[in-house]
């Protein structure tokens, strides 16, 4: 057996199971980033462009904390820094490290058009691969949180893999690696859910009553989750989406519409068929040609 | 007088339009395929007609731009046949007739019956939608500057107005196969008097009041 991963539970653009027969036995995996303990420090972005071996363009400063100041193919993860003045007039730094949130319904995945240039691992891991990637971009369109971005010279989707090379193999993702105060954390999806229980817990104790966990039920739930201050109101972290689902729209276009257009299609050129054997062709015969004759004739 | 000698009897299309026409139609033919190529899975060998998944992603606005473009200099000659008068309702309200190959009840046709003026104006309105809506989409160019609701509506109004389009094309080639005689406007420009007295006698009149026969 070649080197292969025998996972893949869903892959884009494709009718029939692909291999899979290793399973998730030991549970799927989800990221935990506890926006409590965040301090902002970085360190998960810098450890994200030397594991993955990404460098961006150094840019310019647009006025606040957020640097660079946008994911791109080359920065796949970025803190993302919100000001938010509480009803009690105190100031609150909401810091949100932002990326691919790998949901259990992937709008990307859904929405590709080229098979297997989008798969989902069996552990829940949404993975591009970009050598079939096409570079329409309609992963972009598909997903709900905004997180694809095209190069600028290859026109290949990127975004956080979250380290799916690594987590292969047994370890954390470089990020959670490198969290200094512990706010990012990996195991398995069950796993990091009591632990962000134990932390609501201890949030609701000290006064943050909306404190809870965001885990989406909108896209079937996502692998990389949030524990937030304000859960009742994720628009706070700079516009995380308060109840994320894949657009009607997308769910229109790479649903229902795909098997009946095909259809419609085949039926309207069958519909032709039948009637040219049922009914035969419209001739022109002799009659006509004379007919066509005489009233010339009749003219002066 | 026999049907061998009557033929090429009557201008249908100059050179100019003919050629036009196969313009548009061969681009029509890529751009359909390489969109199929994208819109289903079961389609996506499809892009092995333009070089690869790619290049069907490079090259499908291109040619749907040329298709669009050559369809617009091809209305320009056309569209005053177009007009819809109240001999083409009575013709739709016969369309069973017409259908049937039963002809003696159905009103007299133009140089477009009213099913063909129909198809133009579908034809317009598709092709409108696909640009407005390829323009959303084209993802090289332009994405950047809407917002992504607009993109995914787009995404979805661009399928609807191509399956439409393909649809109407079926139709379309269909009625050329169908009706005898009607392909040869399009490749030589010239049809049978029969032809033009039995499916367009309206327009079979106009154009033999002036013009001398041979």
């Amino acid at each position: 057996m070649a080197l292969q991963s025998l996972d893949i539970i869903r892959r884009s653009a494709t009718t029939l199971p692909e291999p899979e027969i290793r399973g998730a036995q030991t549970g799927q995996v989800a990221k935990l980033i506890d926006t409590t303990k965040c301090i902002g420090c970085k360190a998960c972005q810098v450890a994200c462009m030397e594991w993955n071996d990404l460098r961006d363009d150094i840019g310019s400063c647009t006025g606040h904390y957020d640097n660079p100041h946008d994911l791109s193919e080359h920065s796949w993860t970025l803190m993302r820094f919100a000001e938010y003045e509480n009803p009690k007039g105190d100031l609150e730094w909401l810091i949100r490290k932002d990326g691919c949130m790998h949901c259990e319904d992937p709008g990307c995945l859904k929405a590709c058009p080229s098979p297997g240039a989008i798969v989902q691992y069996a552990n829940g891991i949404v993975d591009f691969h970009e050598e079939n990637c096409i570079g329409c971009g309609y992963c972009v369109t598909g997903c709900p949180f905004n997180v694809p971005r095209i190069s600028k010279n290859d026109k290949k989707a990127y975004k956080c893999t979250l380290c799916s090379d690594r987590v292969a193999v047994g370890l954390e993702p470089a990020c959670v690696k490198t969290c200094p105060t512990g706010a990012i954390v990996f195991g398995t999806k069950e796993d990091m859910k009591q632990h962000a229980a134990e932390r609501i817990e201890d949030l609701k104790s000290r006064g943050f009553d909306q404190a809870g966990l965001y885990d989406p039920a909108g896209v079937g739930g996502t692998h990389v989750m949030y524990v937030l201050h304000h859960a009742d109101q994720p628009a706070l972290y700079s516009g995380l989406p308060d109840k994320p689902r894949i657009s009607p729209l997308v769910g229109l276009w790479k649903g229902a519409a795909k098997p009946l257009a095909l259809f419609a299609i085949f039926a309207t050129a069958a519909v032709g068929f039948l009637h040219y054997i049922g009914m035969g062709p419209n001739e022109i015969d002799d009659a006509d040609e004379e007919a066509a004759r005489r009233e010339l004739e009749k003219k002066p | 007088m026999n049907a061998e000698d009557n033929r090429d009897m009557i201008v249908r299309y100059t050179a100019g339009a003919r050629i036009n026409h196969w313009i548009v139609a061969i681009s029509f033919v890529l751009v359909a395929l390489s969109g199929l190529a994208l819109f289903h899975p079961a389609f996506f060998w499809l892009t092995n007609l333009l070089g690869g998944g790619p290049w069907t992603r490079i090259l499908h606005p291109f040619i749907g731009c040329v298709m669009i473009f050559a369809f617009y200099l091809f209305s320009l000659g056309i569209w005053r046949n177009n007009f819809f008068d109240e001999r083409d309702w009575r013709w739709l309200g016969k369309v069973r007739d017409v259908m049937s190959n039963r002809e003696q009840d159905v009103p007299e046709a133009g140089f477009y019956n009213a099913g063909q003026k129909l198809l133009f104006y579908s034809i317009i309105a598709c092709l409108i939608g696909l640009l407005l809506s390829g323009i959303v989409i084209w993802r090289a160019y332009f994405s950047a500057f809407f917002p992504i609701g607009l993109i995914r509506l787009a995404s979805l109004l661009h399928s609807f107005c191509a399956f439409v389009l393909i649809c109407a094309i079926v139709v379309h080639v269909y009625m050329a196969i169908w009706e005898k005689g009607s392909i040869r406007a399009m490749t030589r420009g010239r049809v049978s008097l029969g032809w033009a007295w039995k499916n367009h006698r309206a327009w079979f009149r106009e154009a033999t009041k002036s013009a001398p026969q041979k």
